[in-house]
């Protein structure tokens, strides 16, 4: 009997899924982040055309934290790791620069690499002791590891201790000070951001992605064919953790200041919002979910001291309203079905 | 002399008081379909779950390929060539049918730490999964969103991943598990075209097909094997026939 004779009769194999299929093989997503990219890009234009600078150091911020939410969006949207001490590594990252710039080292290549290797290896270490947990657990023990992270800085006294440290300039890059204009800055940090975008896009549709999204759905199955899961997971946490960190160097360099504020929980918990906000397992969402978010935030502060009340509503009625968050409001509007 | 493919000695596990797998003892020759029945409650899905690794022994001893294979955890006893399959539909649904099963090649080709090329694009992966697709007659679902399938699809699904982990031994957990009429007989039909090439443990509940299929049966009962024989063996076998197949016929 020949195989294609076990299929049952009368059905007609289903024409329309296709567009329904993974959300990362979407040229929607691709077309999305063209779109923010080619905004961003040309924002300094506008920011000249209204005369107000203020917009660039704005944007570079947003940037700076979309970097953050991209990199947890890796293990959240892709793992299914809730986890809640994201903000540690913005920290360790901007602590890096801070340390390393008040023993005069400047350069902005070696701080990052400095940055890259504590996160890394913090996120290693964490990494490997919170993935033997599950749910919830999983959450409390990351919260529990960026609260020692956070209870560290604090203490270290002779980096700043809770009152932070400030920078003395930005870093250099072979000595020369690159950094110290706002639009090259502005621009560093875009193409950091970008090159993060791509990168990631790459690692999720790869074998490890695969292998991720497959645990994140259904880890036993994932096991029955021969995968164990940790290691993969763990390796999504140090790349994470890793591209949080290169966050913090920009982000000390933005504010020229670093205290342990960078990592409190409240921190962590944001990012969170940042990627649900914008849509989970999207990379373009987180994106797109710091720009809302601060804005929003940036905003709300202008018309009312309350307004973290005011937040906190709007966060609720997305929640309620929009699954998928913008990037799937976005796709439904535009007739992609549910991402 | 040709040994057995898989050799359960003195098997145990404990759940408190309860013995779920009491002693079980049984060898799968190469080639052979193996059908172990027993009626509800016996410990049937407890000793597959012993048998693919995922849940550990209290005693005994598990022998694959002459290998004790015992402490060797599931992705370890998949390597090694022995896969499992669900009773309860165990799929990557937001897949589409290809990808779950070239992920279960992927499993076997080459690392999986390759970060940048597209996992999806990768022919020989592809290929080795839609021959599996092929062989269960999914091939012309193949780009179907894994969760879009019927049940008895997902049935058929369920096999083709597992063949293609590359395994020589398969552990198929009530494969016929929720399945219509018609749908029975097409999985029916595909274990007895895989049995020419792939040794079989069948843990299932219709009779009919088992009968149909095994080249010897074991009788679990209350954690117990009461009966190994061939097919006719077993069904005039007086405990077997009080113990279950009585309950069968009274009901």
């Amino acid at each position: 009997m020949s195989a294609s004779d076990l299929t049952l009769a009368g059905e007609t194999p289903d024409v329309a899924p296709q567009r329904r299929l993974s959300r990362l093989d979407g040229r929607g997503t691709a077309l999305a982040a063209g779109l923010i990219f080619a905004a961003l890009a040309l924002l300094p234009l506008l920011a000249t055309a209204i005369d107000d600078q203020f917009l660039l150091v704005t944007a570079t911020r947003i940037m700076i934290f979309a970097l953050a939410a991209l990199s947890l969006d890796l293990i959240l949207g892709y793992g299914a790791l809730v986890s809640f001490g994201h903000a540690a590594f913005i920290g360790l990252g901007a602590y890096s620069v801070a340390i390393l710039a008040a023993h005069g080292i400047d350069d902005i290549l070696v701080q990052a690499a400095v940055a890259i290797l504590v996160c890394s290896l913090f996120a290693f270490v964490t990494g490997a002791i919170s993935l033997r947990t599950k749910g919830v657990y999983f959450i409390m023990i990351t919260l529990a590891f960026g609260q020692m992270a956070y209870f560290f800085m604090v203490s270290l006294s002779a980096y700043g201790g809770d009152d932070g440290i400030t920078l003395a300039a930005r870093s250099t890059l072979f000595g020369a000070p690159v950094l110290k204009g706002n639009l090259t800055f502005f621009y560093v940090v875009l193409a950091a951001l970008a090159g993060a975008f791509v990168t990631l896009r790459a690692v999720v549709g790869s074998r490890f992605g695969r292998v991720l999204r497959g645990t994140r759905d259904n880890r036993m199955r994932m096991q029955a064919i021969g995968f164990s899961p940790f290691r993969y997971q763990l390796t999504a946490y140090v790349i994470a953790g890793a591209i949080a960190g290169l966050a913090g160097v920009f982000l000390a360099n933005q504010a020229e200041f670093v205290s342990p504020a960078y990592m409190s929980w409240q921190r962590s918990g944001e990012l969170i919002v940042m990627v649900v906000l914008g849509g989970m397992g999207t990379l373009v969402g987180p994106i797109a979910g710091a720009v809302a978010f601060l804005l929003l935030e940036d905003w709300l502060a202008q018309i009312s001291e309350h307004w973290k009340l005011g937040l906190g509503i709007f966060l609720v009625l997305l929640v309620l309203f929009t699954r998928g968050g913008i990037a799937g409001f976005v796709s439904r509007i535009t007739g992609r079905g549910t991402p | 002399m040709i040994g057995p493919l898989l050799d359960i000695r003195n098997l145990r596990k404990a759940f408190g008081a309860l013995h779920v797998t009491d002693d079980v003892s049984f060898q799968v020759m190469p080639g052979e379909l193996h059908a172990i029945i027993g009626p509800n409650g016996a410990g049937k899905t407890t000793l597959i779950h012993q048998l693919s690794g995922s849940l550990a022994s209290d005693g005994g001893s598990v022998h694959f390929a002459g290998e004790d294979i015992t402490r060797v955890d599931m992705a370890g006893r998949v390597h090694r060539g022995l896969a499992r399959s669900f009773q309860i539909t165990s799929i990557l649904d937001g897949f589409t049918v290809l990808e779950n099963a070239a992920m279960a090649v992927q499993a076997r080709s080459g690392s999986s730490f390759r970060f940048f090329a597209s996992a999806a694009r990768e022919t020989p992966l592809n290929d080795a999964a839609m021959a599996a697709l092929a062989r269960v007659g999914l091939d012309d679902r193949a780009h179907r969103r894994a969760g879009s399938l019927s049940h008895g699809e997902k049935r058929q699904l369920e096999i083709a991943i597992a063949l293609a982990t590359g395994a020589r031994l398969l552990l198929l957990d009530e494969p016929l598990a929720g399945t219509g009429h018609e749908e029975s007989a097409v999985l029916v039909a595909l274990m007895a075209e895989l049995k020419t090439t792939h040794t079989i443990v069948l843990i299932e509940h219709d009779m009919d097909a088992v009968f149909a299929l095994a080249d010897r049966v074991s009788v679990l009962v209350y954690g117990r094997l009461i009966a190994t024989g061939s097919a006719e063996e077993v069904r005039v076998h007086p405990e077997v026939r009080t113990a279950y197949l009585g309950e069968e016929e009274a009901a």
